[in-house]
């Protein structure tokens, strides 16, 4: 089709155009067309009629048609043949400059926002950024040796994530142990749960792999809901224990850490703390991650995802060999939910619902299965571009001041936007943020190997 | 006659059924330690479903497939062996193993059987070295502690993991890949890929290697750099070979010991030139059917 619509010329891209501009109208008809509103004084349902808004999206969608028609028009770029790796200045950059500046700044980051903002203005950036973006971060790491490495897909992770969380949650509540002994308490307790579900499930492959999963993920949650008497339900639990440092609390109190520093109590050094804990953990996830990769266990896994048949004629026990990624994915998921709950000091299943996992999952496809330094972008960009789409004030005032648009309120185009964003991600760059894999071991030279000839792995 | 007097594989009765079809049917055969033992015949005669059933990737339906890993069998241990529920026993010298009743990666890691496969299964996304480096997997993992020492950086593991390094160079050269040694596997030509399947194969120590149409698709010459490069194998490393080929010419070259199969029965066992002649097998590969016309192209022959 690309080729031929140089000589149909105008009349063909016209109507392709129109084509898209009567689908559009199709579906918007039932989505946007009609609106019920309560009135007021009566309560009385009235249907609204908005045409304006269906030909505003009929008009975008014929432009957009026209201008990708347009492009698709212009002479092909003569393709560079795909050799052993892209262009090495991009790759270089991203394996030699980006990881070690990222590292920088992310120790830097509380010290510029606090100097920045100051201790008030900085809470914000420091929790809702800073460390909602590390705990995601450290998931799609934890996620990424499951996904990304040993190929299994898995829609359950957040299981794993909960119990963590409410591991740290009973422990502390019930018996007043503290932070640092139960994180490792419940890293274990999430691997064995990960071993307990993996027995039974990795024999299954690909899609039925995905489904068990999901239902395991599932079904925790659940558990968590109705057993009343263990979790709390719904209700969730509250007052958890915070975090401590030796000891000592974050508090406006005696015995404090603040008090025991000298220093006047705020609530930044609570938040810094929890900074730098979560900055630790994930790093200490990444570090693990980055030194398997090169040892048996890890090339094992990565041998499992680029062909299972194959590892077996080798002597590989797959089943040991997924049942270890599965473990120690699980285990990371349990320190960051130990991690959340103690941050949090509240935990209720809605925490992590699939939602959940499929947030997780998809940091680690758009980072680029496999890649660390990926999945960490892909982590500040969504997680941090979904806060970002909160802050839309700008957009509303433009709306209202420009355009009269009074009842605009860009917050409720936050998952379009979001949804966009994705779709032209995957249709720009398939394979995610980085696409080529590095290899583990080298003899001369350390070669990357394109995406396409990386497998996904089939569970 | 290697295969009668000192045999490394016994395969018995072997029978193996999908369903209604029978691939291979009351099969047995041995393969000689030392020998280079050639699996023959006509497209679907079962010859890829014997190697899966060698090397554990299907369980037999009957039969019983006896590897006498060092030292010569001994029918008696066999019998003992398989009235009990064991499937590995040491009898003198020699380690008996019961292929039927072994796991796939159980058998390549300790009876020592090593496989290639009829479409290539190397691992594309990652690079040559690294694909021989995961055929070290139980060595390394050993080395490492079981992971733990190899995190923590151990001396004793980087020594191991330098000298697979080294044997990966060795096989490297032998099969003239060294230099690509870092290019990912995928991006091989298609002989060295399968040289690089049989050199991956090669580093998990086998005492046998199974080795699917090794030469399909092949040009001449990479033909006669294959059987040099088996015979090395043989000669130099003492692994035993087991091979299915269709390439009568490269059969004919360098194999000791010729079975042939059709529609998954043994009709003919022997030497090449045994084989050869035999009107059966002759039969077999003109796609003659019945008895009639056998006896007439049998009759051809000896005019
Ligand atoms: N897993 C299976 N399920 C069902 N039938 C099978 C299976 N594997 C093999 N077969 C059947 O068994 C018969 C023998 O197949 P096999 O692959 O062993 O033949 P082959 O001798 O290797 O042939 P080729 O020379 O074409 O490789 C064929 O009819 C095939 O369809
Ligand atoms: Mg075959």
């Amino acid at each position: 089709m690309d080729a031929s619509a140089d000589s149909k010329g105008g009349a063909y891209v016209f109507k392709e155009a129109m084509i898209a501009a009567l689908i559009t109208l199709a579906l918007c008809t039932p989505i946007i067309m009609f609106r019920t509103e309560a009135d007021q004084n009566t309560s009385k349902l009235e249907l609204i009629f908005r045409l304006t808004p269906v030909l505003v999206f009929m008009a975008l969608a014929f432009a957009g048609r026209l201008v990708v028609l347009a492009l698709r028009m212009r002479p092909a770029r003569v393709k560079a043949v795909p050799s052993v790796a892209p262009p090495s200045g991009i790759r270089a950059f991203f394996t030699y400059v980006i990881g070690p500046l990222g590292l920088l700044f992310l120790f830097a980051y509380p010290v510029i926002v606090v100097w920045w903002l100051g201790p008030s203005g900085a809470l914000k950036w420091m929790d809702s950024y800073g460390i909602q973006i590390l705990i995601y971060v450290m998931l799609g790491w934890g996620l990424n040796i499951v996904v990304g490495l040993a190929g299994l897909l898995d829609l359950g992770y957040v299981a794993f994530y909960a119990v963590g969380a409410y591991a740290y949650t009973l422990l502390a509540t019930g018996f007043g142990l503290s932070f640092w002994i139960c994180l490792p308490i419940a890293g274990v307790l999430a691997a064995l749960w990960g071993m307990i579900l993996g027995f039974p499930v990795l024999r299954l492959r690909g899609d039925y792999l995905a489904i068990v999963t999901l239902a395991f993920g599932e079904i925790i949650r659940t558990i968590l809901i109705n057993w009343t008497a263990f979790s709390g339900g719904t209700a969730g639990i509250s007052s958890i224990p915070k975090i401590t440092f030796f000891g000592l609390v974050f508090a406006d109190r005696e015995n404090s850490f603040d008090e025991y520093f000298g220093m006047d109590y705020s609530p930044i050094h609570g938040k810094l703390f929890l900074y730098y804990v979560i900055l630790g953990l994930a790093l200490i996830t990444n570090l693990v991650t980055l030194r398997l990769r090169r040892l048996p266990i890890g090339r094992a896994w990565e041998a499992l995802r680029e062909d299972e048949i194959a590892c077996r004629s080798l002597g590989i026990n797959t089943t040991t060999t997924k049942l270890t990624a599965f473990a120690l994915g699980a285990f990371f998921a349990g320190l960051a939910g130990s991690f959340f709950a103690v941050r949090q000091g509240f935990v209720s299943p809605e925490s992590f619902t699939f939602n959940e996992s499929a947030t997780i999952l998809a940091i680690v496809v758009l980072g680029g299965m496999g890649s660390q330094i990926g999945v960490a972008l892909a982590a500040v960009a969504l997680i941090g571009g979904f806060e970002m789409l909160r802050e839309l004030g700008w957009l509303k005032t433009f709306m209202v001041d420009y355009f009269g648009m009074t009842n605009f309120d860009p917050a409720q185009y936050r998952g379009l936007l979001f949804g966009l964003a994705m779709v032209v991600m995957m249709v720009v760059r398939p394979r995610g943020f980085v696409s080529t894999r590095s290899p583990s071991i080298f003899l001369t030279r350390r070669t990357a190997v394109s995406g396409d000839l990386v497998k996904e792995g089939h569970g | 006659m290697r295969w009668l007097s000192d045999p490394l594989l016994v395969v018995e009765h072997l029978t193996m059924r999908f369903g209604g079809l029978v691939a291979v049917n009351d099969l047995s055969f041995q393969v000689g330690r030392g020998d280079i033992t050639a699996l023959i015949g006509p497209n679907g005669a079962g010859k890829t479903t014997v190697f899966n059933c060698v090397t554990g990737f299907y369980k037999p339906t009957e039969g019983r497939l006896a590897l006498a890993r060092a030292g010569a069998v001994d029918r008696d241990a066999i019998e003992a062996l398989t009235r009990s529920s064991a499937r590995q026993a040491q009898s003198g010298a020699a380690e008996l193993f019961l292929l039927e009743r072994m796991p796939g990666h159980l058998i390549a890691h300790q009876a020592k059987v090593a496989r290639t496969f009829q479409n290539i299964r190397l691992f594309q996304g990652m690079t040559v070295l690294e694909n021989i480096m995961v055929a070290h997997h139980n060595l390394l993992m050993r080395a490492s502690g079981m992971t733990v020492l190899g995190l923590l950086g151990a001396p004793h593991y980087r020594a191991t993991e330098a000298w697979a390094v080294e044997r990966a160079k060795y096989w490297l050269d032998k099969i003239g890949l060294l230099d690509r040694a870092d290019d990912p596997a995928g991006e091989l030509p298609y002989g060295a890929q399968r040289r690089l399947e049989i050199a991956r194969a090669m580093c998990t120590d086998p005492v046998l290697l199974c080795l699917d149409e090794p030469a399909a698709g092949l040009n001449p010459r990479e033909s006669l750099e294959l059987n040099a490069l088996l015979n090395t194998i043989r000669d130099e490393h003492g692994v035993s070979i087991l091979l299915i080929e269709h390439d009568m010419s490269v059969v004919m070259q360098i194999s000791d010991h010729v079975v042939v199969l059709d529609y998954g029965t043994k009709i003919s066992d022997g030497t090449p030139v045994e084989v050869r002649n035999d009107p059966k097998v002759i039969a077999a590969y003109l796609g003659v059917a019945d008895e009639e016309e056998l006896a007439h192209v049998e009759a051809e022959i000896h005019a």
